[in-house]
């Protein structure tokens, strides 16, 4: 009986959320181009068949322009361009999704635990928080991944690392917000420790923040993943946007004007963080009223 | 291009702003002491706040400057161990491919000191890096603080024109974007903010020589396509020569970066344009536009000014990819160089480097903005 009425309150809000997204038009728009694109990334395999990497049974000549066969061209090794731009959406996804998560986790523990427990050991927290949120975060990560071996976790890893403290600093104020409140008083005079008090008071609380946090941390990752490939740092046997250009680059595509080996991948890359921009944008407002109506 | 603020995109960070080194929890603080009613005849009250004002601003100086040096350890106790622990044997990645006997790496050990213990090696790294000494490049065989002295100029010419373009263009559309909000104007400057955030700088540096350098269709190269002069002028053909070659990088770093000032303006006008304050210059009879310029504009630019001097703490590391691109003399394309051997001193001093050169913007930020606001770190 309790689980039901559980569940029942837990879709009329989740019902009450979708309302009140689907007043952000460009929140939809993103969101459906973000359904259409993981579509597509899931589905790769069958659409342009999992040999699409190979170097070695290449079905094109080299650097040939678009044609019927070739919609986008082919690259230096004459693999079809659309085929590696698909097969490269799972990459990308997959790292900004594991990046993002892996960042706004280690950011979330950070701020419950520091804005619970407070006192010194907050303030040294936040100190070290502090420290990271001013490190240039690309060149950091850069570091990381120079130093680090070269693999596709090491890029996550290196992303996640990097980018938490935006989210530890606001789980942290929200913390200290819901904490003042009296249900929490009630929970410890009831007994509740501190592990209960932050996991089931706390964490339910800022799940929207990090739920728009998240969103919002994807298209970063994802713009950083194509950076840190772009400079030779990603994982050189993995088809990735980012490799991509750095390829169409190497080939020489700058200066013979092959703009069809250049444009395609960046396209992409706009168009997802583009995407998870509008979405998280759309998800804050909803769930943040403090931001009001004008946004 | 991926800033301090990584979420430019929410407004909900607008209020961490301040060199995101004043928590949140402090500026609440801040203003319950604004707020709390003090005893004693207002005389004396203004006497007494008036004299905690002027010891404030010491105290506040001191314990921002502490900070900051503390943090600058942290970044060379960061880069010791990032560079020197886990890369492992560093003498093995000197001597990389090459058969070599135990006399010889004992030797290459003595040679940079690696046979001494942890903690000597690093103090000696700390008193280094501290005296400019941040050791040898593998790659140029020329020590690292040279090199980087060499390229700092070029980095700062280009990076330093791109930020005041841009910040300037940021905040003139985003206060229109704010002033006249939900109209066409903002809804296409806003969009097309968020769509240039989302592009991959590097990628726009590359369409962007394909276009105007390379020439496609009917546009011929206008620009050239990288480094930052031709060679063979000097005077004012050279300083024209140069204005040349910045044209295609500074429009590229401009296009990526206006966003940011852009809509952190635009969110904070916003927030102002409610005020009661506002509302009371319109009823004295000002223009619309006195409104705007002479009372919420100086109110919404507090966060725009941080964030202005944290881009320009980027000016050393937010032009790797550009430099790289367009083959720019400087210290990103240095740092690109030296990631594809890798050359690890040359690696480790750059990042030295521009983490002292975010600190220390972070710092001066914090520095000024008590200046501009009253109510900050009193």
């Amino acid at each position: 009986m309790t689980t039901s009425l559980h569940w029942a309150r837990r879709r009329a809000s989740v019902a009450r959320f979708w309302r009140r997204y689907r007043t952000h038009r460009a929140g939809v728009a993103g969101l459906a181009g973000l359904t259409l694109l993981a579509l597509v990334a899931v589905a790769a395999p069958l659409l342009v068949g999992s040999d699409v990497q190979s170097v070695t049974h290449a079905p094109g000549e080299a650097l040939e322009s678009p044609s019927g066969a070739f919609p986008l061209g082919t690259d230096r090794f004459g693999r079809s361009l659309l085929g590696l731009l698909v097969w490269g959406a799972r990459i990308s996804l997959t790292v900004g999704l594991l990046a993002a998560v892996l960042s706004v986790a280690i950011g979330t523990l950070v701020g419950i635990v520091a804005g619970h427990y407070g006192g010194w050991f907050s303030t040294v927290v936040m100190r070290i928080t502090d420290w990271f949120l001013v490190m240039p975060t690309l060149v950091l990560a850069i570091v990381l991944a120079t130093v680090l071996s070269r693999s596709v976790w090491t890029v996550i890893l290196a992303i996640g690392v990097t980018t938490w403290p935006t989210t530890a600093r606001l789980v942290r104020a929200q913390t200290i917000a819901v904490e003042s409140r009296p249900y929490i008083e009630r929970a410890k005079a009831l007994g509740g420790g501190h592990r209960h008090v932050m996991t089931r008071h706390v964490l339910p609380n800022v799940m929207p923040l990090v739920l728009a946090q998240t969103t919002l941390g994807i298209s970063t990752a994802i713009l950083t993943e194509a950076t840190l490939a772009f400079l030779g740092l990603g994982d050189p046997s993995v088809v990735s946007w980012g490799g991509m250009l750095q390829d169409a680059r190497e080939a020489g595509a700058v200066s013979s004007g092959h703009w069809w080996y250049l444009a395609p991948p960046g396209i992409a890359v706009a168009l997802v963080a583009l995407a998870f921009t509008l979405c998280g944008r759309a998800v804050e407002s909803v769930l943040n009223p403090r931001l009001g109506v004008a946004r | 291009m991926s800033g301090t603020t990584n979420s430019s995109g929410s407004s909900s960070d607008v209020p961490d702003a301040p060199a995101g080194t004043a928590s949140s929890s402090g500026a609440s603080g801040i203003e319950m002491k604004v707020m709390a009613p003090s005893p004693g005849s207002p005389g004396s009250r203004a006497a007494r706040t008036a004299g905690a004002k002027a010891a404030a601003y010491p105290a506040y100086l001191a314990g921002k400057l502490g900070g900051a040096v503390v943090s600058l350890f942290a970044v060379l106790v960061t880069s010791f161990f990032l560079f020197r622990i886990i890369p492992g044997d560093p003498v093995k990645a000197m001597t990389h491919g090459m058969p070599t006997s135990a006399e010889q790496l004992a030797t290459l050990r003595r040679q940079f000191g690696l046979d001494l213990p942890l903690w000597r090696q690093f103090t000696d790294y700390c008193a280094g890096a501290l005296t400019g000494d941040l050791g040898m490049s593998y790659q140029f065989r020329a020590p690292v603080g040279e090199l980087i002295a060499q390229k700092l100029p070029a980095t700062l010419l280009l990076t330093g024109v791109a930020v005041v373009i841009y910040s300037a263009l940021g905040l003139w559309l985003g206060t229109r974007s704010a002033w006249r909000h939900g109209g066409p104007g903002d809804r296409l400057n806003t969009g097309l903010a968020l769509t240039l955030w989302s592009v991959p700088s590097f990628w726009l540096g590359l369409l962007l020589i394909i276009t105007f350098s390379v020439g496609v269709g009917p546009v011929p190269g206008l620009f050239p396509t990288g480094g930052m002069e031709s060679g063979g002028t000097s005077g004012f053909a050279y300083v024209l020569d140069v204005a040349h070659h910045m044209v295609l990088p500074v429009l590229t770093l401009v296009a990526v970066g206006y966003a940011q000032t852009l809509l952190v303006m635009r969110a904070s006008l916003l927030d102002e344009m409610g005020g009661d304050y506002l509302t009371t210059a319109r009823a004295k009879g000002l223009r619309d536009d006195d409104v705007r310029r002479r009372h919420a504009v100086p109110n919404a630019l507090l966060p725009t000014v941080t964030m202005v001097f944290i881009n320009l703490g980027h000016v050393a590391a937010g032009s790797i990819l550009v430099e790289t691109v367009f083959s720019w003399p400087g210290l990103g394309g240095l740092f690109y160089q030296a990631l594809s051997v890798p050359d690890l001193p040359l690696v480790q001093g750059l990042f030295v480097v521009f983490a002292g050169a975010m600190i220390l913007m972070n710092l001066l930020a914090d520095l000024i903005y008590p200046l501009l606001d009253p109510r900050v770190g009193r």
